[in-house]
């Protein structure tokens, strides 16, 4: 078990993480989420033991172990570029972490060679490194970190530079190798499909804070706050502002739709609301579905899928919408939301109310 | 149109062929000829005497020797003074080059991997040491070594020059370092490798092309090195290059003799230059050496 509590990480005046507290339990994967600078590396950097946190505590398996080094910590590490030693075989670099560990040598070959089999990288196990190509690679890097059975394995962003194919083959691989491990996983991405796919625990980072940590379905369905719910997002996020008269929800120029059952109890007043872009519909799909007059900027079609960008009052929105639709932009047109898809955030962004569908499950 | 002369070069028919313009090509060839022949001539001169006596060389302008003797290297390789000059060479040379890369490479890891009080001003510092002409540094080093025994000993030479090769040697390795990303050593270090195994199987080998051409300006530079190693030298353990400025007999200049030993020491350089010429290429492209 990994406790993290209340870690800071200030290096040269710069704050990398913020107070951060998690526990990571044995046998679970657990997905970093956040943009580029959320402070993804700089706290796996701090669980790897590579960067001593400025404050708090961190403590494997109940043991306090702050500045200990990094060669005694039972952790494996993958970075995002693919990272093998030039000067060793593939053999050699899977096998490495166990030699150095001096294990008996018929220990290590059978290792080396399961892991390599695991990695599909046998038949290449007398190349160099520098002769593979880059999914190659970091299967190399992967199955040396794999090979050292570390109770910790932290795998920083380690598809961001394959190209689509290989990251495909290799995520599907992911959970499977995860289950035969046992050890806890950290696996670090700015990819919210990624998160879900990965079908594991998710903490979401935004600014070096991790904003909701818990089964990934869990947060992505029921973000704590709009931070949590703009990082949990691809496409964005979309957000209007909106007030609670009784049970109406009221905005814009009188519209209003009655109140879902978890915003029912809300006191009246100015709030948030917010919707994923999957929910918008070009037509009328329910019966109780509020129509929103948006102006089209443009659309963009990726087969099956077309994506709208609109313009509502001052808001910038992005809906999704199944097919191939040709819009012209520049056009005022009505688009639909179920209310049951609708969250409502409170003034300093925390979630007043989720969205009605999201509690059905 | 003419039909080409059948006498006419290859190159030519393949020009007249192509229909080009030969006043640049041939200017161009004409010049890169001269500026060659140019730059051989005092080797050339050099071979040339090194095979001619003495009497030739002071009383005739050949070309090629007339009176063919290989007897001023034969007077090298049988007469201590001249062969032990080399000997003491490669000597001081190697023990110069072994420590200044020793040194000079954890030295450079540190300027390459950490941020440290001072690290700009200190690396320029030791740039500096480079650029001040050893003669400064002639008269305190032979005043030193005298008094605590160092003087005429190969290890007094060595350590002289490492005043000037240190710092060209951290200056050179650290670009080479450089170009290794720090997540290496991460790795590494959570692989289990403790930091001298990671140094030396990892890192060494990694940056194998900066340590040989870093040996090689070591080399060059302590081999060609004269003020120095004249100075803190007697006749015990006197370098070729001593030798050659202090080879007057009797009878006036020995010119054969010292044109000899002047080949002889090209030949070294030339071979390390041979070997290294690759990672050259590659240091100067590291923005380095």
């Amino acid at each position: 078990m990994l406790e993290l509590d209340g870690i800071e990480l200030v290096l040269d005046g710069q704050t990398f993480l913020s107070r951060t507290d998690l526990v990571l339990e044995r046998g679970t994967l657990n997905v970093l989420l956040g943009p580029t600078l959320a402070g993804k590396t700089s706290l796996m950097r701090v669980m790897a033991g590579l960067d001593v946190p400025t404050r708090g505590e961190i403590r494997w398996n109940g043991k306090r172990v702050n500045g200990d080094r990094v060669q005694s910590r039972d952790v494996a590490m993958v970075y995002q570029q693919f990272i093998n030693y030039p000067a060793m075989t593939v053999y050699d670099n899977i096998a490495s972490p166990l030699r150095i560990k001096g294990r008996p040598a018929a220990e290590i070959d059978r290792k080396t060679r399961a892991v390599a089999e695991l990695m599909k990288l046998t038949p290449l196990l007398d190349r160099r490194p520098q002769n593979l190509s880059g999914g190659q690679q970091q299967r190399c890097a992967l199955a040396r970190a794999l090979v050292k059975e570390a109770g910790l394995v932290l795998l920083d962003e380690p598809l961001a530079n394959l190209d689509y194919k290989l990251r495909e083959e290799l995520r599907e691989e992911m959970p499977r190798i995860f289950e035969q491990s046992g050890a806890i996983f950290v696996y670090a991405t700015t990819e919210p499909e990624e998160a879900l796919l990965l079908n594991g625990n998710t903490a979401t980072m935004w600014q070096g804070r991790v904003t909701q940590f818990g089964r990934s379905t869990q947060v992505y369905r029921n973000p704590v706050d709009v931070t949590t719910a703009r990082v949990f997002s691809d496409p964005p996020f979309n957000f209007w502002q909106v007030e609670k008269r009784g049970n109406r929800i009221v905005f814009g120029e009188g519209q209003s739709f009655a109140t879902t059952a978890p915003m029912a109890a809300l006191p009246d007043g100015p709030y948030q609301a917010g919707f994923r872009a999957a929910h918008l519909e070009l037509h009328q799909h329910r019966a109780g579905a509020v129509a929103f007059t948006c102006r089209l900027i443009v659309t963009e079609i990726t087969g099956s899928e077309t994506f709208l960008h609109l313009e509502h009052g001052a808001d910038r929105w992005v809906g999704v919408v199944h097919g191939v639709h040709d819009l012209a932009p520049e056009s005022l047109m009505s688009v639909w939301l179920d209310p049951a898809h609708c969250y409502l955030f409170g003034p300093e962004g925390g979630l007043c109310a989720t969205a009605a569908y999201a509690m059905r499950n | 149109m003419t039909r080409p002369s059948p006498n006419l070069t290859l190159a030519a028919r393949q020009r007249h062929l192509e229909g080009k313009g030969t006043g640049w090509t041939v200017t161009a060839r004409v010049t890169l000829a001269v500026y060659l022949l140019f730059l051989m001539v005092p080797i050339y001169w050099l071979v040339n005497m090194s095979f001619k006596t003495n009497t030739e060389i002071l009383n005739f302008i050949t070309l090629v020797p007339e009176d063919f003797t290989w007897d001023n290297y034969t007077l090298i390789f049988t007469d201590p003074t001249w062969y032990m000059g080399y000997v003491n060479t490669l000597i001081y040379v190697a023990i110069n080059v072994a420590i200044s890369i020793t040194v000079a490479l954890p030295a450079a890891y540190a300027f390459s991997r950490y941020s440290f009080m001072g690290d700009k001003h200190l690396f320029f510092w030791l740039l500096s040491n480079r650029m001040a002409p050893p003669a400064v540094f002639a008269l305190p080093f032979f005043q030193l070594y005298s008094s605590v025994g160092l003087f005429d000993t190969h290890i007094a030479v060595a350590l002289a020059h490492c005043l000037f090769n240190v710092p060209l040697a951290v200056w050179i390795l650290e670009g080479f370092m450089r170009g290794v990303p720090k997540e290496i050593d991460e790795t590494a270090f959570v692989d289990g490798y403790p930091f001298w195994k990671f140094f030396l199987r990892i890192f060494v080998p990694l940056i194998s092309a900066g340590i040989g051409v870093t040996a090689f300006f070591c080399f060059m530079f302590s081999s060609v090195e004269l003020l120095l190693s004249r100075t803190l030298t007697g006749t015990s353990v006197r370098t070729v290059g001593v030798a050659m400025t202090r080879t007057s007999s009797a009878i006036g200049l020995e010119y054969g003799t010292l044109a000899a030993a002047g080949v002889l020491t090209i030949i070294p350089g030339a071979l390390v230059i041979w070997f290294v010429r690759n990672y050259i290429a590659k240091g100067f492209a590291l923005g380095r050496v």
